[in-house]
């Protein structure tokens, strides 16, 4: 097989989704923290660091299994995960791309800088992905995921899911 | 003890606090008084369980690096003897599974039952405090796998102490029935928070390395919060009083061993059983 670099095995790790929140691929999210290559022709191996988004996220296991398939299918067959939690993925890793198509997809993306975090009973302003409308409530900091919060819109009365800022 | 033995229960003693208080609030999963609620403790639950098989992890991976005359009484639990007797090696799983209760270095307030819902928010807000202030002085540990799990751990600490907090002001300053059962809940669940900063011969010997915290150093940040929120709460603060110990040397409660049946009996009956 012809020699890879690293942009080529990035290009292909754009495929690969999040299975959890599927229109968002692992780089959208930026859990995606380190990719190097050693060996040449057959004996080339693609050591790839990922990082979770939440320390008990349950889609590690299948995103591991993503990437392997995504370059086993480009003939990689030496594919090493390590898993990397320094330093602590926040959503401000999260590109501006992803965060479009959360809003797309019903979610309403992160809104602001991860790095203060909210006092007691202060809540984050979510705008309705719907409607636009800024008047919505929390309905609760936790939802199906870890990563998102339960919302509802006051003006279309939809409930809508907000990904946390974190 | 050697210094590979103070690391190794150290690490073991946190992974144990971060699986037994996941699996306390886990119960709830099903029992919440409403589904949002329901979701929070069990998305909390989750985040320990994070925390406690990437403290198992290093604590196996320690384990198995060990030399070997170090090795020898690490562990007394029969079953564990037995594998490691037979292995080459020791998991995570095996640590989780396959200890008896005097093996495991929880404090013994994690353990206690989840009553009703003011005793649980109770439990979860004396040690999300801690975890808080821990974790922020842990994050600049010498070790770095226990730093790296300590960054990633401050940042969930930050809401589980958030969002525990606040149920405690809402209960505490809320209706005549929750505000008793807040008060009550925190008078019986007191004398659980000393052992939190008790310092044995593991933690001196750590702490003078640099990689264990310094719980003398920490304690008035948790009591000033502690002080703090009960205020709010219209919550009065026990005064000191004779507090239990035990949990890190391994002498627990009784309810430890219905926890450890509840989550130990498929391995224990299926030995070796994979999902």
């Amino acid at each position: 097989m012809s020699e890879i670099d690293e942009q080529q095995v990035y290009k292909w790790l754009s495929d690969v989704a999040d299975p959890e929140v599927p229109v968002l691929t692992i780089l959208d999210l930026g859990i995606v923290r380190k990719v190097s290559i050693t060996g040449k022709g057959n004996d080339t191996a693609v050591t790839i660091a990922i990082t979770p988004t939440y320390s008990g996220c349950p889609a590690m296991d299948v995103i591991a299994i993503g990437i392997r398939m995504a370059l086993a299918s480009r003939g990689i067959k030496q594919v090493i995960i390590e898993p990397q939690l320094s330093p602590a993925w926040t959503t401000d890793w999260m590109t501006e791309e992803g965060k479009k198509k959360l809003k797309a997809y019903g979610i309403a993306p992160p809104n602001r800088k991860a790095f203060q975090p909210l006092g007691l009973f202060e809540e984050d302003s979510a705008s309705c992905p719907r409607c636009g409308s800024g008047e919505t409530e929390l309905v609760s900091q936790f939802g199906p995921t870890s990563c998102k919060a339960l919302y509802r819109c006051l003006s279309c009365k939809e409930p809508f899911e907000h990904f946390k800022c974190h | 003890m050697s210094n590979s033995k103070y690391l190794l229960d150290y690490t073991l003693r946190l992974a144990d606090d971060a699986l037994i208080l996941g699996q306390r609030l886990g119960e709830w999963c099903g029992h919440g008084p409403i589904l949002e609620h329901d979701i929070a403790l069990t998305n909390t639950a989750l985040d320990h369980m994070g925390r406690t098989r990437s403290l198992y992890q290093y604590a196996a991976e320690q384990f198995n690096n060990m030399p070997a005359e170090d090795k020898t009484g690490v562990f007394t639990s029969i079953a564990l003897q037995n594998l490691i007797n037979t292995s080459a090696s020791l998991d995570e799983d095996n640590l989780a599974y396959l200890r008896d209760g005097w093996d495991f270095k929880n404090v013994l307030l994690l353990e206690q039952p989840n009553n009703d819902w003011a005793y649980t928010i109770a439990r979860s807000f004396f040690y999300d405090a801690f975890n808080y202030f821990f974790f922020a002085a842990l994050e600049k540990s010498a070790d770095e796998s226990l730093a790296a799990i300590a960054e990633k751990s401050l940042k969930e600490a930050t809401y589980h102490l958030r969002w525990s907090s606040e149920w405690v002001v809402r209960l505490g300053d809320g209706t005549e029935e929750s505000h008793t059962r807040m008060q009550s809940a925190v008078n019986e669940l007191w004398m659980y928070t000393g052992e939190l900063f008790i310092e044995n011969e593991t933690d001196n010997a750590l702490a003078q390395q640099g990689i264990g915290v310094d719980l003398a150093s920490i304690k008035p940040m948790w009591m000033e919060r502690i002080t703090s929120v009960f205020e709010e709460a219209n919550i009065n603060t026990p005064q000191n009083s004779w507090m239990q110990k035990g949990g890190r040397e391994g002498r627990h409660s009784e309810h430890l061993g219905y926890i450890l049946t509840d989550l130990q009996f498929l391995q224990r009956t299926y030995p070796g059983m994979q999902w």
